[in-house]
């Protein structure tokens, strides 16, 4: 890499060329000067510098394109493939993945024997290689699998078809279903065979469905939901009034007629609910889609399981769109359902979006006092170096001993303090006592902390001592000083702490584990009963669920196309807080840095 | 220290031959060698000097930042309603003269003071002065303008705000009278609410001296207020500083000799950390009484 010229002078070149002989040679450099060398303009450092920035963006670049084309693409409805292989089993569905491999010799002897002839010939030719795809078939109560791999040569020859009417069914339970419309059947009675008409009639039923779906829904969620919290409260008002004035207490014997009362008049209520909700189901039971496996089976489909239908080999790009955009408002609207891998992720967006709020509440204000104190108040010297370090270090502690700690700490001793204190009756359930919310935000407030400290104590530094001095020459105390002119100036840079306090705990996964997110929160954090926020509650986490799809579900094939869309979702999310963070700093940036000097 | 003093004495330069006749001029540069020698000096104070009634008395100051020594017994009588110039070479010790009238020296680690001065009698460095007290009885501008990051209106009454100020008929009276007293009024009436750090360099010196009058200080310290600034920004300012005689008492640092002469009343020139010679500015300028402020004011030297 050096190109830089010999320092030193060669050896004594012999001969007569040579010029008159140096006289104090070394004392003064006589002739040309030597040009100055590579290494000192800085090239090869500047080829260095911009090597090492072109492989952090690629690799970025790279990770993020991943993300952005499997997790865009993964909702596109695919056409459904229908194929014959030898040995007479019909597959059905979407092709999801496409590979080359070298199949085993082995393969070929299951083969009859004219299909491994052909096979023979097909290897020969691509020297050892085939072809094999992975077919999502569904039917998964027929198959017992949701997917099937097959090599090209095993197919029948020219049976590779596309099933003008074949359907995509997604279901509410048992995952996708790929048939061939039949019938269809209301309360038993065929009504149509017309694969159009079918599909038409499904099309129409499918809304009203979906609508009586969301009724029970409400039903079963809000108002049985109410009539069981109020159940609940009298039930620990009981529990509450034993606690505090013994068994035998008027006061007991007071809030034990007050649950009968309650448990009277709601049992009424809820007959009259459970009988409404009974006959919504009843009907949409009671209308079927009877379709055709691709192995020639019947089988007859609920409207009320229907999640959506189409028939993939007939639709447009526009159909294909709507189908892609359903799919997206499902995903981001929905509740999730067939554990986590099908339906939407909104409690998970929710749960992060609201952890991560308060988690920025909690660790700025705490932050920038540290910091304040640090930077203003504290006397340098070796312990306020020390502690310097120690913040510094904080930030290197691996995160999961954060989760160990906010488990230990917060849930085990502060949780369970407030239970003893406030919640007694709950008991033996605890109510702070475990992981939640709450404490989720402040194990992750704890190990954003240091970020924040040190940006804090950065924009502090950053104040020009000459605006203190004005503001101290005005006759301001120190501590006007701080909150008229340091922290209004410095608030950029605390603004960028939060940024990087954000983009660090909203990414965070490992120890929200321990202390509060959950694969599937049965309630949101914040819902229409009082008092609304619930930090106690456990929570999802996009995060988590990435984790929890990719690696723990059954079914993790399937699960794939949503690893990916709640990976760019989350990326997404966590982009688009810092983006609301660095709106609202350029704003401040305006008010306080800008102008003329 | 900056300057190493180079005293070689060149009277034979016809070129800046002094209008006046030296009264010592075989002393010459013996002032500068006591100094330098550490021999103990007093300061040529014209008499005149005597006759004004002064609004900031310094008696025998000296500073020390840890064990070097900033200022040597200096003492001056800052005359009331009067413009004084402070002139020296770079780190005679000017700066840290005027930061030691409002205490602001009190901010760095180390500074030892011994002696006292006096603001209209009252003692600044006495056991129990309140400094914060002390500081607004003082206005301030600095070399380099220093606005806050704020509105332009809530700069010129900053000081009024730390007291607590809220009535709003107040605050907008005293922050017309300070830009009005600091020419800037008519440049930015109609945008009081934007932020001052778009102001131009100029005007953002010169806000800052409304900002210092808007507490209507006893004295104002101006610390070389226009050697960050253009000659048109100049200009206005030593018109501004014309303008304010009579109505302030006022002690520029400047290293403009023509700055010195045009605007102040009287002149004060330091050396090593003494005060050298004090007197009304046509005597300093046109007939000193010591050789070595003669050369220093004609250029010869600093
Ligand atoms: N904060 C400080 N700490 C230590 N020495 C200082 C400090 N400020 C000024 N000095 C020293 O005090 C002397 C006087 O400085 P200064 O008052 O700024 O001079 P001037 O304003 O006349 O140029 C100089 O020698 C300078 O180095
Ligand atoms: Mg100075």
């Amino acid at each position: 890499m050096s190109t830089a010229t010999a320092p030193s002078p060669q050896a004594p070149r012999s001969g007569a060329d040579a010029s008159p002989p140096r006289s104090g040679a070394g004392v003064r450099r006589s002739g040309a000067r030597r040009a100055t060398s590579l290494f000192a303009h800085g090239e090869p450092l500047v080829w260095l510098t911009a090597g090492s920035l072109v492989l952090a963006l690629a690799m970025i670049a790279g990770l993020l394109a991943l993300v952005v084309a499997q997790g865009a693409a993964s909702f596109w409805p695919q056409p459904v493939v229908r194929v014959e292989l030898d040995g007479g089993r019909v597959l059905m569905g979407e092709v999801t993945a496409s590979e080359d491999y070298r199949p085993e010799p082995s393969v070929l002897d299951a083969l009859s024997p004219e299909a491994r002839v052909r096979a023979r010939e097909a290897l020969d030719t691509s020297a050892g290689s085939a072809r094999r795809r992975m077919l999502r078939i569904g039917n998964y109560e027929l198959t017992n699998e949701h997917f099937a791999w097959f090599s090209d040569f095993q197919q029948v020859p020219g049976s590779e078809s596309l099933p003008e009417w074949a359907l995509v069914i997604e279901r509410r339970t048992w995952g996708r279903f790929y048939g061939l419309p039949k019938a269809w059947r209301v309360d038993g009675k065929v009504e149509t065979t017309d694969p159009a008409e079918i599909h038409e009639r499904l099309e129409r039923e499918r809304e009203l469905a979906e609508e009586r779906h969301e009724r029970i829904l409400v039903l079963e969620r809000d108002e049985i939901g109410e009539l069981n919290a109020l159940q609940e409260r009298a039930r620990l008002a009981v529990r509450k009034a034993e606690l505090e004035h013994g068994a035998r207490s008027p006061q007991r014997a007071a809030a034990e007629a007050e649950l009968a009362l309650v448990i009277a008049s709601s049992e009424a209520r809820f007959g009259e609910l459970q009988q409404q909700i009974r006959e919504l189901r009843d009907v949409n039971r009671s209308r079927e889609l009877v379709l055709v496996t691709a192995d020639g089976i019947e089988q007859a489909l609920e409207i009320g399981n229907i999640v959506r239908a189409y028939p993939a080999n007939r639709i447009g790009s526009v159909e294909a769109l709507g189908v892609y955009l359903s799919r997206w408002g499902e995903f981001l609207a929905d509740e999730p359902r067939e554990s986590n891998s099908e339906g939407g992720v909104l409690p998970a967006i929710f749960g992060t979006v609201v952890m991560t709020l308060l988690m920025s509440i909690a660790v700025v204000p705490f932050g920038v006092l540290a910091a304040l104190y640090l930077r203003e108040y504290a006397r340098s010297g070796p312990v306020i170096s020390i502690v310097r370090i120690a913040v510094n270090n904080l930030a290197g502690v691996p995160s999961i001993v954060f989760g160990v700690f906010g488990l230990g700490f917060f849930c085990y001793i502060v949780g369970a303090g407030i239970d003893d204190l406030l919640f007694a009756e709950r008991l033996p359930n605890p109510t702070f006592g475990k992981g939640g919310l709450l404490w989720s935000s402040l194990t992750l407030a704890l190990l954003t902390l240091p970020v924040v400290i040190v940006a804090t104590e950065e924009a502090l530094a950053a104040v020009p001592g000459s605006m203190r001095e004005g503001s101290y020459a005005c006759g301001a105390t120190k501590w006007q000083t701080i909150q008229r002119i340091v922290l209004p100036r410095a608030m950029p840079g605390i603004m960028t702490g939060m940024i990087l306090a954000i983009a660090r705990g909203a990414g965070e996964v490992a120890p929200l584990m321990l202390v509060g997110a959950v694969k599937l929160a049965p309630e949101l954090p914040i819902d229409g009963n009082f008092p609304f926020l619930h930090p106690e509650r456990s929570f999802m986490h996009l995060g988590f669920h990435i984790y929890d799809l990719g690696f723990q579900s059954q079914n993790s094939e399937a699960a794939k196309p949503m690893v990916y869309t709640t990976t760019l979702l989350l990326i997404g999310l966590i982009v688009a807080l810092n983006l609301a963070a660095i709106f609202v700093r350029a704003r401040l940036r305006r008010r306080f840095l800008a102008g003329a000097i | 220290m900056q300057h190493p003093p180079v005293l070689t004495p060149e009277p034979g330069a016809p070129s800046q031959a002094p209008a006046t006749v030296y009264k010592r001029a075989a002393a010459r540069g013996a002032v500068f060698q006591a100094i330098q020698s550490g021999a103990s000096f007093a300061t040529v104070t014209h008499a005149a000097v005597a006759g004004e009634e002064a609004v900031l008395d310094i008696r025998g100051f000296d500073l020390w930042y840890g064990a070097s020594r900033a200022l040597w017994s200096v003492a001056m009588r800052v005359p009331r309603g009067k413009v004084t110039a402070l002139i020296g070479p770079s780190g005679c010790g000017k700066s840290t003269l005027l930061r030691s009238v409002n205490r602001l020296n009190d901010l760095i680690d180390g500074v030892r003071v011994d002696g006292d001065m006096l603001l209209n009698g009252d003692s600044i460095y006495g056991s129990g002065v309140d400094v914060i007290e002390l500081r607004k009885r003082i206005g301030m501008v600095f070399q380099k303008p220093n606005p806050f990051p704020m509105s332009i209106f809530e700069n010129v009454v900053y000081s009024l705000r730390i007291d607590g100020e809220r009535d709003r008929r107040v605050l907008e009276e005293v922050c017309e009278q300070s830009l009005v007293g600091a020419g800037l009024w008519e440049e930015v009436k109609d945008r009081l609410q934007d932020s001052a750090l778009r102001l131009s360099g100029g005007q953002q010196q010169r806000l800052c001296i409304a900002r210092a009058i808007a507490a209507e200080p006893e004295v104002l310290l101006l610390d070389e207020p226009c050697s960050a600034l253009d000659p048109i920004a100049t200009g206005r300012i030593e018109d501004l500083i014309e303008e304010l005689k009579g109505s302030y008492s006022i002690l520029i640092v400047t290293h403009n000799m023509q700055q010195a002469s045009r605007t102040s009343d009287y002149t004060a020139f330091m050396y090593l950390g003494r005060l050298v010679e004090y007197g009304p500015t046509r005597d300093i300028f046109l007939n000193p009484q010591l050789a070595e402020t003669e050369d220093y004011v004609s250029g010869r030297f600093g």
